[in-house]
Protein backbone atom coordinates (compact mmCIF):
# COMPACT_ATOMS: atom_id res chain seq x y z
CA UNK A 1 0.00 0.00 0.00
CA UNK A 2 3.02 2.50 0.71
CA UNK A 3 4.36 1.73 -2.85
CA UNK A 4 2.18 4.42 -4.32
CA UNK A 5 2.82 7.05 -1.80
CA UNK A 6 5.01 9.46 -2.71
CA UNK A 7 6.62 11.61 0.23
CA UNK A 8 8.72 13.75 -2.13
CA UNK A 9 5.78 16.29 -2.31
CA UNK A 10 6.61 17.08 1.04
CA UNK A 11 9.77 18.11 0.45
CA UNK A 12 9.18 20.17 -3.08
CA UNK A 13 6.46 22.06 -0.46
CA UNK A 14 8.42 22.70 2.74
CA UNK A 15 8.87 26.50 1.91
CA UNK A 16 5.83 26.99 1.30
CA UNK A 17 4.18 24.65 3.99
CA UNK A 18 6.73 26.53 6.95
CA UNK A 19 7.17 29.84 5.49
CA UNK A 20 3.89 31.07 4.74
CA UNK A 21 1.49 28.14 6.55
CA UNK A 22 3.78 27.68 9.86
CA UNK A 23 4.68 31.73 10.34
CA UNK A 24 0.41 32.33 10.05
CA UNK A 25 0.02 29.88 12.50
CA UNK A 26 2.58 30.77 15.34
CA UNK A 27 1.77 34.56 14.60
CA UNK A 28 -2.00 34.01 15.14
CA UNK A 29 -1.18 31.98 18.11
CA UNK A 30 1.34 34.18 19.59
CA UNK A 31 -1.17 37.25 18.84
CA UNK A 32 -4.05 35.55 19.81
CA UNK A 33 -2.63 34.58 23.30
CA UNK A 34 -0.93 38.03 24.03
CA UNK A 35 -4.15 39.48 23.44
CA UNK A 36 -6.25 37.14 24.86
CA UNK A 37 -4.26 37.18 28.00
CA UNK A 38 -4.36 41.13 28.41
CA UNK A 39 -8.42 41.35 27.69
CA UNK A 40 -8.50 37.90 29.85
CA UNK A 41 -6.93 39.81 32.99
CA UNK A 42 -9.24 42.60 32.62
CA UNK A 43 -12.19 40.13 32.15
CA UNK A 44 -10.61 38.29 35.45
CA UNK A 45 -10.39 41.77 37.49
CA UNK A 46 -14.19 42.98 36.43
CA UNK A 47 -15.13 39.47 37.43
CA UNK A 48 -13.49 39.71 41.26
CA UNK A 49 -14.57 43.61 41.54
CA UNK A 50 -16.60 44.93 44.12
CA UNK A 51 -19.16 46.54 41.72
CA UNK A 52 -21.36 43.70 41.27
CA UNK A 53 -23.14 44.38 37.90
CA UNK A 54 -19.34 44.46 36.17
CA UNK A 55 -19.15 40.89 37.67
CA UNK A 56 -22.44 40.36 36.23
CA UNK A 57 -21.85 41.21 32.88
CA UNK A 58 -18.23 39.57 32.93
CA UNK A 59 -19.83 36.21 33.73
CA UNK A 60 -22.57 36.35 31.25
CA UNK A 61 -19.23 37.18 28.58
CA UNK A 62 -17.22 33.82 29.77
CA UNK A 63 -20.40 31.93 29.83
CA UNK A 64 -21.31 32.48 26.38
CA UNK A 65 -17.91 32.31 24.65
CA UNK A 66 -17.36 28.96 26.91
CA UNK A 67 -20.90 27.49 25.77
CA UNK A 68 -20.36 28.01 21.84
CA UNK A 69 -18.27 25.57 19.62
CA UNK A 70 -15.18 27.79 18.75
CA UNK A 71 -15.65 26.92 14.38
CA UNK A 72 -18.72 28.65 14.88
CA UNK A 73 -17.49 31.70 16.73
CA UNK A 74 -14.62 31.73 13.81
CA UNK A 75 -17.59 31.58 10.82
CA UNK A 76 -20.32 34.09 12.38
CA UNK A 77 -16.95 36.39 13.17
CA UNK A 78 -16.08 35.91 9.73
CA UNK A 79 -19.18 37.04 8.25
CA UNK A 80 -20.38 39.61 10.79
CA UNK A 81 -17.67 41.71 11.68
CA UNK A 82 -17.82 43.54 8.09
CA UNK A 83 -21.88 44.36 9.26
CA UNK A 84 -20.66 45.12 12.70
CA UNK A 85 -18.19 47.24 11.63
CA UNK A 86 -20.30 49.17 9.27
CA UNK A 87 -23.14 50.07 12.43
CA UNK A 88 -20.29 51.27 14.63
CA UNK A 89 -18.65 53.41 11.70
CA UNK A 90 -22.16 54.24 10.19
CA UNK A 91 -20.43 53.46 6.54
CA UNK A 92 -23.13 53.38 3.61
CA UNK A 93 -21.81 49.21 3.10
CA UNK A 94 -20.07 46.54 5.16
CA UNK A 95 -16.21 47.54 5.95
CA UNK A 96 -14.03 45.49 4.54
CA UNK A 97 -11.85 42.92 7.27
CA UNK A 98 -9.34 40.68 5.93
CA UNK A 99 -9.12 36.85 7.46
CA UNK A 100 -6.33 37.23 9.14
CA UNK A 101 -7.95 40.49 11.50
CA UNK A 102 -11.07 38.58 11.37
CA UNK A 103 -9.92 35.17 12.98
CA UNK A 104 -7.16 37.21 15.46
CA UNK A 105 -10.40 39.33 16.72
CA UNK A 106 -12.33 36.30 16.78
CA UNK A 107 -9.31 33.89 18.86
CA UNK A 108 -8.39 36.57 20.97
CA UNK A 109 -11.98 36.88 22.03
CA UNK A 110 -12.51 33.41 22.85
CA UNK A 111 -9.24 33.08 24.40
CA UNK A 112 -10.10 35.62 26.78
CA UNK A 113 -12.90 34.02 27.73
CA UNK A 114 -10.58 30.51 29.03
CA UNK A 115 -7.80 33.12 30.28
CA UNK A 116 -10.06 34.79 32.48
CA UNK A 117 -10.89 31.94 34.21
CA UNK A 118 -7.33 31.03 35.31
CA UNK A 119 -6.31 34.40 35.80
CA UNK A 120 -9.19 34.53 38.13
CA UNK A 121 -7.84 31.19 40.03
CA UNK A 122 -4.49 33.04 39.98
CA UNK A 123 -5.59 35.95 41.68
CA UNK A 124 -7.70 33.93 44.21
CA UNK A 125 -4.55 31.79 45.11
CA UNK A 126 -2.67 35.06 46.65
CA UNK A 127 -3.63 35.05 50.28
CA UNK A 128 -5.90 38.48 51.03
CA UNK A 129 -2.62 39.54 53.10
CA UNK A 130 -1.04 40.33 50.61
CA UNK A 131 -3.34 43.45 48.88
CA UNK A 132 -3.75 44.31 52.19
CA UNK A 133 0.40 44.86 53.24
CA UNK A 134 0.03 46.64 49.87
CA UNK A 135 -2.34 49.20 50.98
CA UNK A 136 -1.36 49.69 54.07
CA UNK A 137 1.82 51.03 52.63
CA UNK A 138 -0.65 53.40 50.79
CA UNK A 139 -0.41 51.88 47.35
CA UNK A 140 -3.69 52.28 45.67
CA UNK A 141 -5.69 49.25 44.28
CA UNK A 142 -4.06 49.89 40.90
CA UNK A 143 -1.05 49.94 41.82
CA UNK A 144 -1.41 46.90 44.15
CA UNK A 145 -2.58 44.90 41.10
CA UNK A 146 -0.06 45.91 39.12
CA UNK A 147 2.91 45.28 41.46
CA UNK A 148 2.18 42.85 44.07
CA UNK A 149 -1.20 40.67 42.97
CA UNK A 150 -1.17 40.41 38.80
CA UNK A 151 3.14 39.54 38.98
CA UNK A 152 2.24 36.74 41.84
CA UNK A 153 -0.68 35.47 39.76
CA UNK A 154 0.71 35.12 36.42
CA UNK A 155 4.05 33.66 38.10
CA UNK A 156 1.54 30.83 39.32
CA UNK A 157 -0.70 30.25 36.80
CA UNK A 158 2.04 30.31 33.86
CA UNK A 159 2.53 26.74 33.45
CA UNK A 160 -1.73 26.86 32.68
CA UNK A 161 -1.48 29.83 30.80
CA UNK A 162 0.79 28.40 28.34
CA UNK A 163 -0.67 24.72 28.50
CA UNK A 164 -3.71 26.46 27.22
CA UNK A 165 -1.92 28.63 24.43
CA UNK A 166 -0.83 25.09 23.27
CA UNK A 167 -4.37 23.75 22.93
CA UNK A 168 -4.86 27.64 21.18
CA UNK A 169 -1.77 26.23 18.62
CA UNK A 170 -4.03 22.95 18.08
CA UNK A 171 -7.14 25.18 17.44
CA UNK A 172 -5.55 27.77 15.23
CA UNK A 173 -5.71 25.32 12.73
CA UNK A 174 -10.02 25.69 12.27
CA UNK A 175 -9.64 28.89 10.87
CA UNK A 176 -9.19 26.03 7.52
CA UNK A 177 -13.11 27.17 7.62
CA UNK A 178 -12.21 30.42 6.23
CA UNK A 179 -9.73 29.27 3.62
CA UNK A 180 -7.00 30.76 5.22
CA UNK A 181 -3.79 28.98 4.56
CA UNK A 182 -2.48 28.54 7.96
CA UNK A 183 -0.22 25.65 8.30
CA UNK A 184 -2.86 22.90 8.07
CA UNK A 185 -4.63 24.92 5.57
CA UNK A 186 -1.38 25.26 3.06
CA UNK A 187 -0.50 21.45 3.78
CA UNK A 188 -4.42 20.68 2.89
CA UNK A 189 -4.28 23.00 -0.53
CA UNK A 190 -0.99 20.90 -1.52
CA UNK A 191 -2.43 17.56 -0.75
CA UNK A 192 -5.91 18.56 -3.07
CA UNK A 193 -3.69 20.34 -5.71
CA UNK A 194 -0.75 17.05 -6.08
CA UNK A 195 -3.59 14.46 -4.92
CA UNK A 196 -1.45 13.38 -2.48
CA UNK A 197 -3.88 13.25 0.59
CA UNK A 198 -2.36 10.37 3.01
CA UNK A 199 1.13 11.86 3.08
CA UNK A 200 0.29 15.39 3.75
CA UNK A 201 -2.16 15.31 6.73
CA UNK A 202 0.11 12.47 7.98
CA UNK A 203 3.07 14.81 7.76
CA UNK A 204 0.81 17.88 8.85
CA UNK A 205 -0.58 15.77 12.17
CA UNK A 206 3.63 14.84 13.11
CA UNK A 207 4.21 18.03 12.69
CA UNK A 208 1.64 18.90 15.06
CA UNK A 209 2.40 16.18 17.36
CA UNK A 210 5.78 17.15 17.63
CA UNK A 211 5.62 20.93 18.29
CA UNK A 212 3.05 20.45 20.88
CA UNK A 213 5.08 17.42 22.63
CA UNK A 214 7.98 19.75 22.61
CA UNK A 215 6.28 22.51 24.24
CA UNK A 216 4.38 20.22 26.60
CA UNK A 217 7.63 19.14 28.06
CA UNK A 218 8.73 22.86 28.01
CA UNK A 219 6.25 23.45 30.11
CA UNK A 220 6.77 20.54 32.61
CA UNK A 221 10.16 21.37 33.18
CA UNK A 222 9.61 25.20 33.40
CA UNK A 223 7.05 23.90 36.33
CA UNK A 224 9.11 22.12 38.02
CA UNK A 225 11.54 25.40 38.45
CA UNK A 226 8.84 27.44 39.81
CA UNK A 227 8.22 24.47 42.34
CA UNK A 228 12.01 24.49 43.42
CA UNK A 229 11.84 28.79 43.49
CA UNK A 230 8.25 28.78 45.75
CA UNK B 1 -2.42 61.07 67.27
CA UNK B 2 -5.33 58.52 66.94
CA UNK B 3 -9.27 59.02 68.38
CA UNK B 4 -10.98 56.32 68.55
CA UNK B 5 -15.25 57.04 69.56
CA UNK B 6 -18.03 55.00 70.14
CA UNK B 7 -16.46 52.60 66.98
CA UNK B 8 -19.43 49.84 66.25
CA UNK B 9 -18.73 47.31 63.53
CA UNK B 10 -20.59 43.94 62.77
CA UNK B 11 -19.95 41.59 60.53
CA UNK B 12 -23.59 40.10 58.27
CA UNK B 13 -26.48 41.59 59.92
CA UNK B 14 -26.04 40.30 63.33
CA UNK B 15 -23.12 39.20 64.40
CA UNK B 16 -21.16 42.09 66.20
CA UNK B 17 -17.30 42.24 66.81
CA UNK B 18 -17.13 45.82 68.33
CA UNK B 19 -19.02 47.49 70.56
CA UNK B 20 -18.86 50.34 71.50
CA UNK B 21 -16.02 51.10 71.38
CA UNK B 22 -13.34 54.31 72.38
CA UNK B 23 -10.04 55.02 73.47
CA UNK B 24 -6.98 56.66 71.68
CA UNK B 25 -3.43 56.52 71.36
CA UNK B 26 -0.94 60.18 72.36
CA UNK B 27 1.58 60.79 70.32
CA UNK B 28 4.62 58.88 71.34
CA UNK B 29 2.63 56.88 73.04
CA UNK B 30 2.85 52.90 73.32
CA UNK B 31 -0.49 51.33 73.56
CA UNK B 32 -0.57 47.45 74.32
CA UNK B 33 -4.05 46.04 73.20
CA UNK B 34 -4.67 42.31 74.77
CA UNK B 35 -7.31 40.09 75.27
CA UNK B 36 -8.84 36.68 74.20
CA UNK B 37 -8.64 35.50 70.37
CA UNK B 38 -11.94 36.30 68.94
CA UNK B 39 -11.97 39.36 71.14
CA UNK B 40 -11.73 42.00 68.23
CA UNK B 41 -8.35 43.44 69.08
CA UNK B 42 -7.33 42.44 65.48
CA UNK B 43 -10.00 43.86 64.16
CA UNK B 44 -9.94 47.01 65.92
CA UNK B 45 -6.11 47.69 64.76
CA UNK B 46 -7.40 47.48 61.36
CA UNK B 47 -10.03 49.54 61.89
CA UNK B 48 -7.84 52.27 62.60
CA UNK B 49 -5.92 52.69 59.04
CA UNK B 50 -9.42 51.60 57.18
CA UNK B 51 -8.34 47.97 56.22
CA UNK B 52 -11.20 47.55 57.83
CA UNK B 53 -14.54 48.92 57.45
CA UNK B 54 -17.04 50.14 60.48
CA UNK B 55 -20.51 50.88 60.06
CA UNK B 56 -21.07 53.46 63.18
CA UNK B 57 -18.31 56.09 65.26
CA UNK B 58 -15.54 57.32 64.02
CA UNK B 59 -11.43 57.23 64.15
CA UNK B 60 -9.54 60.27 63.87
CA UNK B 61 -5.96 59.70 62.76
CA UNK B 62 -3.77 62.59 63.11
CA UNK B 63 -6.70 65.52 62.52
CA UNK B 64 -8.16 63.54 59.64
CA UNK B 65 -11.13 61.68 59.82
CA UNK B 66 -10.61 57.93 58.71
CA UNK B 67 -14.25 56.84 58.12
CA UNK B 68 -14.98 59.59 56.17
CA UNK B 69 -15.88 59.00 52.22
CA UNK B 70 -13.94 61.80 51.04
CA UNK B 71 -10.19 60.58 52.93
CA UNK B 72 -8.23 60.03 50.35
CA UNK B 73 -7.29 56.34 51.97
CA UNK B 74 -3.91 55.57 49.92
CA UNK B 75 -2.46 58.88 51.52
CA UNK B 76 -3.37 58.32 54.53
CA UNK B 77 -2.29 54.96 54.67
CA UNK B 78 1.33 55.65 53.32
CA UNK B 79 1.61 57.22 56.87
CA UNK B 80 0.81 55.26 58.88
CA UNK B 81 3.11 51.64 59.15
CA UNK B 82 1.59 48.35 59.66
CA UNK B 83 3.22 45.22 60.37
CA UNK B 84 0.83 42.02 60.39
CA UNK B 85 0.95 38.65 61.99
CA UNK B 86 2.49 36.78 59.11
CA UNK B 87 4.50 39.67 57.77
CA UNK B 88 2.95 39.78 54.23
CA UNK B 89 6.45 40.57 52.82
CA UNK B 90 6.43 40.50 48.70
CA UNK B 91 7.81 36.86 47.93
CA UNK B 92 8.05 37.77 44.36
CA UNK B 93 10.65 40.97 45.56
CA UNK B 94 14.11 40.91 47.04
CA UNK B 95 14.09 42.50 50.17
CA UNK B 96 15.55 45.51 49.26
CA UNK B 97 13.01 45.78 46.84
CA UNK B 98 10.09 45.38 49.35
CA UNK B 99 11.41 47.99 51.14
CA UNK B 100 11.68 50.52 47.90
CA UNK B 101 8.45 49.78 45.99
CA UNK B 102 6.01 52.01 47.94
CA UNK B 103 9.02 54.91 48.91
CA UNK B 104 9.09 55.36 45.12
CA UNK B 105 5.78 54.26 44.14
CA UNK B 106 3.76 56.06 46.92
CA UNK B 107 6.15 59.13 48.13
CA UNK B 108 7.81 59.50 44.71
CA UNK B 109 11.36 58.77 45.76
CA UNK B 110 14.12 58.49 43.56
CA UNK B 111 15.66 54.65 43.14
CA UNK B 112 19.00 55.31 44.66
CA UNK B 113 16.86 57.54 47.43
CA UNK B 114 14.48 54.79 48.04
CA UNK B 115 17.83 51.70 48.11
CA UNK B 116 19.98 54.06 50.25
CA UNK B 117 16.83 54.65 53.05
CA UNK B 118 16.17 50.91 52.97
CA UNK B 119 19.90 50.10 53.30
CA UNK B 120 19.53 52.25 56.54
CA UNK B 121 16.61 50.69 58.12
CA UNK B 122 18.03 47.25 57.26
CA UNK B 123 21.38 47.90 58.98
CA UNK B 124 19.06 49.05 61.79
CA UNK B 125 17.45 45.72 61.95
CA UNK B 126 20.70 43.80 61.35
CA UNK B 127 20.04 42.45 57.83
CA UNK B 128 21.73 44.30 55.63
CA UNK B 129 23.43 41.54 54.22
CA UNK B 130 19.85 39.84 53.07
CA UNK B 131 19.53 42.86 51.37
CA UNK B 132 19.42 40.73 47.79
CA UNK B 133 17.55 37.41 48.55
CA UNK B 134 14.10 36.40 48.57
CA UNK B 135 11.75 36.84 51.25
CA UNK B 136 11.09 32.96 51.26
CA UNK B 137 15.24 32.31 52.29
CA UNK B 138 15.16 34.31 55.70
CA UNK B 139 13.55 32.89 58.67
CA UNK B 140 10.01 33.84 60.34
CA UNK B 141 11.80 36.51 62.71
CA UNK B 142 14.04 37.66 60.26
CA UNK B 143 10.84 38.28 57.63
CA UNK B 144 8.79 39.93 60.51
CA UNK B 145 12.47 42.45 60.91
CA UNK B 146 12.25 43.34 57.32
CA UNK B 147 8.31 44.22 57.86
CA UNK B 148 8.91 46.48 60.72
CA UNK B 149 11.75 47.89 58.15
CA UNK B 150 9.56 48.19 55.21
CA UNK B 151 6.81 50.07 57.13
CA UNK B 152 9.52 52.42 58.62
CA UNK B 153 11.08 53.45 55.15
CA UNK B 154 7.78 55.24 54.53
CA UNK B 155 8.69 57.88 57.78
CA UNK B 156 5.59 56.72 59.96
CA UNK B 157 3.85 59.11 62.43
CA UNK B 158 2.55 56.19 64.04
CA UNK B 159 2.99 52.08 63.85
CA UNK B 160 0.45 49.34 63.82
CA UNK B 161 1.52 46.16 65.18
CA UNK B 162 -1.31 43.13 64.81
CA UNK B 163 0.39 40.19 66.81
CA UNK B 164 3.61 40.29 65.06
CA UNK B 165 5.08 37.64 67.38
CA UNK B 166 2.25 35.27 67.23
CA UNK B 167 3.45 33.04 64.13
CA UNK B 168 6.73 33.00 65.35
CA UNK B 169 9.27 30.41 66.68
CA UNK B 170 9.73 31.21 70.55
CA UNK B 171 13.80 31.37 70.04
CA UNK B 172 12.62 34.10 67.00
CA UNK B 173 10.32 35.77 69.24
CA UNK B 174 12.80 38.13 71.25
CA UNK B 175 14.88 39.47 68.24
CA UNK B 176 11.70 41.16 67.09
CA UNK B 177 10.58 42.29 70.49
CA UNK B 178 14.08 43.99 70.73
CA UNK B 179 13.33 45.98 67.51
CA UNK B 180 10.16 47.08 68.52
CA UNK B 181 11.65 48.02 72.27
CA UNK B 182 14.35 50.28 70.36
CA UNK B 183 10.86 52.11 68.41
CA UNK B 184 9.17 52.39 71.61
CA UNK B 185 12.41 54.18 73.31
CA UNK B 186 12.47 56.33 70.30
CA UNK B 187 9.26 57.62 71.09
CA UNK B 188 7.45 56.41 68.19
CA UNK B 189 3.69 56.24 68.98
CA UNK B 190 2.88 52.54 68.81
CA UNK B 191 -0.67 50.53 69.02
CA UNK B 192 0.09 46.94 69.16
CA UNK B 193 -1.71 43.88 69.97
CA UNK B 194 0.17 41.52 71.95
CA UNK B 195 0.35 38.36 73.99
CA UNK B 196 3.88 39.33 74.96
CA UNK B 197 3.28 41.14 78.71
CA UNK B 198 6.85 40.75 79.01
CA UNK B 199 6.90 43.70 76.11
CA UNK B 200 3.87 45.28 77.78
CA UNK B 201 5.38 45.81 81.30
CA UNK B 202 8.62 46.70 79.77
CA UNK B 203 7.61 49.32 77.12
CA UNK B 204 4.09 50.41 77.37
CA UNK B 205 2.43 53.11 78.89
CA UNK B 206 -1.45 51.70 78.63
CA UNK B 207 -2.88 48.71 78.60
CA UNK B 208 -6.14 48.12 76.87
CA UNK B 209 -7.84 44.54 77.53
CA UNK B 210 -10.59 43.48 75.18
CA UNK B 211 -13.30 40.84 75.52
CA UNK B 212 -16.29 40.21 73.11
CA UNK B 213 -16.05 43.07 71.44
CA UNK B 214 -15.48 45.74 74.41
CA UNK B 215 -13.05 47.36 76.02
CA UNK B 216 -13.19 45.93 79.27
CA UNK B 217 -10.03 47.88 80.67
CA UNK B 218 -7.60 50.84 79.85
CA UNK B 219 -5.48 51.53 82.17
CA UNK B 220 -1.92 52.60 83.38
CA UNK B 221 -0.18 49.92 82.87
CA UNK B 222 1.04 50.05 86.46
CA UNK B 223 -2.51 50.23 87.44
CA UNK B 224 -3.36 47.19 84.94
CA UNK B 225 -0.49 44.55 85.96
CA UNK B 226 -1.22 45.33 89.69
CA UNK B 227 -4.65 45.13 90.02
CA UNK B 228 -6.82 44.99 86.90
CA UNK B 229 -10.03 46.14 88.12
CA UNK B 230 -12.47 44.24 85.96
CA UNK B 231 -12.85 40.08 86.51
CA UNK B 232 -12.46 39.18 82.69
CA UNK B 233 -8.69 40.70 82.68
CA UNK B 234 -7.91 39.04 86.30
CA UNK B 235 -8.69 35.99 85.10
CA UNK B 236 -7.41 36.23 81.55
CA UNK B 237 -3.78 37.78 83.33
CA UNK B 238 -3.76 34.87 85.67
CA UNK B 239 -4.19 31.98 82.79
CA UNK B 240 -1.34 33.56 80.32
CA UNK B 241 1.55 34.66 83.47
CA UNK B 242 0.81 31.51 85.06
CA UNK B 243 3.42 29.79 83.06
Amino acid sequence: MFGNLDFDVIRRSLPYLFLDGMSFTLMLTGLSALGGLVFGTLIALMRLSSYKLLGRIAGLYVDFMRSLPLVLVIFWFYFLVPYIGQWLTGASRPIRVGAFTSSLVTFIMFEAAYFSEIMRAGIQSISRGQPAAASALGLTYAQSMRYIVLPQAFRNMLPVLLTQTIVLFQDTSLVYVLSIPDFLGAASKVAQRDGRLVEMYLFAAAVYFVISCLASWGVRRLQARIAIVR
Amino acid sequence: MIEISHVNKWYGPSFQVLKDCTTSVAKGEVVVVCGPSGSGKSTLIKCVNALEPFQEGQIILDGVKVNDPKTDLPKLRARVGMVFQHFELFPHLRIIENLCLAQEKVLGRSHDEAVAKGDKLLERVGLKAHANKYPAELSGGQQQRVAIARALAMDPIAMLFDEPTSALDPEMISEVLDVMVDLAHEGMTMMVVTHEMGFASKVAHRVIFMDKGEIVEDAQKTDFFGSPRSERAQKFLSKILSH
